[in-house]
């Protein structure tokens, strides 16, 4: 199944500012692959998210999505693939309630009415939402919101899921649910954080990303314990790694 | 009344409009309609009634009787807008000075009666319409008016704006409450300090309003929002409609309160 991969060839993105955020960044993720990418705060972990979907195009290179090259007229198609969930979920959910918000995908589909019902229940059943439909957004508690997030991406049916931090500020049950979740999905999925210990749970592979360049790319054990790379590139060896000593007085 | 508060008060209404009564399965569109006939009705009063204008009462009332909406609540909010009226009506004593006899030997300016009369129109028509929101929901409402032909741009813009008033709110919230946590008291250095306030939070909506049009797009957006609620009207919609239209149309027509009044002289005499 060729239609699951991203390739990124040496893809340099500078915002119209002049600040390059992406220097030449390439890499290939095959069908079913789950992959990190962590990198410091300003790294470019977002613009490069952002040019999954064609939020943002290369300025020079090239993002193909299965067979199909990233322009702006291939757009509409890459985003029927390429499922984005966003960083704050009160930016995501922006209908009155849950089940018109989880609806507003598969409606500009343009599918029928009962399928439109069908996804809608079956993406808030699998993120353990089901009963939230009639709820105004902002009703529900921070959980509540990511998983309803995720589920208005996967109502989508897409082929790849792409997050942005999929559990950041939430609280430590909530945070282990939306883990599990994210490991339960057969799909291809790209997740960008900060939060080491998840992408260790739900990545087999890990990309780190620095100054708009990669500079590490292998198998996410291997560098989620390396801990002079990952020191040089702001981050810490993930908490399970860590050996504690208790500070007793 | 504090920023906290009004955003909690708002909270709650929309809470007050998931109950479920009879007020409540109304139709969106026949309370609209309704709401909207009513409104035109109280406003089109001349000037300087005030008496006929008291069986409208009833409509608010029984709204909120049936509707199993506290009507302190919506009593209390009617008095937390009222400035405005009272504003626009404040003179009217000074500038229209003629007198006018209301009970025999009681004589007072014109422009009071007036006064009255747009206070009395401000509670009926906002209550009304608290009312309406409080039993139907905006997004009930923003449906109704869609189906009643207004243009989809207008509908999701007053849909958004509902949306996002309580993340907006809670953003201003956060910004005041850590003033106030260094201003010890004062309110912060005042005038200078609340611009810069404000400026912050335009600037952050703006940069929302980006990434939301950018999720917006990720799920297919193509200019309109799409609903799949196909709601029918039924034979209760069309009674409540037309039975509160002719109330109306009668109060309109006919001086109610003066007609009573002659009827119980006519029994008495």
């Amino acid at each position: 199944m060729s239609h699951h991969i991203i390739e990124f060839k040496d893809v340099r993105f500078r915002y119209p500012d002049g600040t390059e955020a992406l220097k030449g960044v390439s890499f290939r993720i095959t069908h079913g692959e789950s992959v990190g990418i962590v990198g410091a705060n300003g790294s470019g972990k977002s613009t490069l998210l952002l040019h999954m979907n064609g939020h943002l195009l290369p300025s020079s290179g090239s993002v193909t999505i299965g067979e199909v090259p990233l322009r702006k007229e291939t757009r509409p198609e890459i985003r029927r693939k390429v499922g984005v969930v966003f960083q704050n979920p009160d930016d995501q959910l922006f209908m009155p309630t849950v089940f018109d918000d989880v609806a507003f995908g598969p409606l500009n589909l343009g599918l029928p009415p009962e399928r439109v019902r069908e996804r809608v229940l079956e993406a808030l059943r699998q993120v353990n939402a089901s009963g939230l439909e009639g709820k105004p957004p902002h009703h529900l508690s921070g959980g509540q919101k990511s998983a309803v997030a995720i589920a208005t991406v996967i109502a989508m049916a897409p082929d790849i899921l792409v997050m942005d931090e999929p559990a950041a500020s939430l609280d430590p049950k909530s945070r282990r649910d939306v883990i599990g979740l994210l490991v339960s999905f057969a799909h291809s999925k790209i997740v960008a954080s900060h939060d080491l210990d998840l992408i260790l749970d739900v990545c087999e592979r890990c990309l780190v990303i620095r100054d708009g360049a990669i500079v590490a790319d292998g198998p996410a054990p291997e560098i989620l314990s390396d801990a002079a790379l990952l020191a040089q590139n702001h981050l810490e060896l993930p908490l399970t790694l860590q050996g504690r000593n208790i500070i007793r007085k | 009344m504090t920023l906290e508060s009004s955003y909690y008060g708002i909270g709650r209404m929309d809470r007050m409009s998931l109950r479920d009564t009879a007020v409540h399965r109304l139709d969106p569109r026949a309370k609209v309609a309704a709401t909207m006939l009513f409104v035109i009705a109280v406003v089109s009063f001349p000037r300087y009634e005030v008496l006929s204008l008291l069986p409208f009462f009833l409509f608010p009332v029984l709204m909120a009787a049936l509707g199993d909406i506290p009507g302190g609540f919506i009593a209390r909010k009617v008095v937390a807008v009222s400035p405005f009226a009272v504003f626009v009506g404040m003179f009217n004593p000074l500038f229209d000075p003629g007198t006018v006899a209301i009970l025999p030997g009681v004589s007072v300016s014109a422009g009071w009666i007036s006064f009255a009369s747009i206070l009395v129109k401000f509670a009926l028509t906002i209550s009304a319409a608290l009312l309406l929101i409080a039993t139907t929901s905006f997004s009930g409402i923003c449906r109704g008016l869609s189906r009643l032909g207004v243009p989809a741009l207008f509908v999701s813009q007053l849909l958004f704006l509902y949306r996002y008033l309580f993340v907006l709110m809670e953003e201003a919230i956060r910004v005041v409450r850590a003033r106030d946590m260094r201003s010890f008291g004062n309110r912060g250095a005042g005038m200078r300090v609340f611009v810069r306030i404000v400026g912050t939070l335009f600037l952050r909506t703006v940069e929302r309003a980006e990434r939301i049009y950018g999720a917006m797009l990720a799920r297919g957006f193509r200019g309109e929002v799409p609903s799949m609620r196909r709601e029918t009207l039924r034979p209760s919609d069309a009674v409540f409609v037309l039975a509160s239209g002719a109330f109306f149309a009668l109060c309109r027509l006919v001086p109610v309160p003066e007609t009573i009044g002659r009827f119980v002289r006519g029994l008495a005499g």
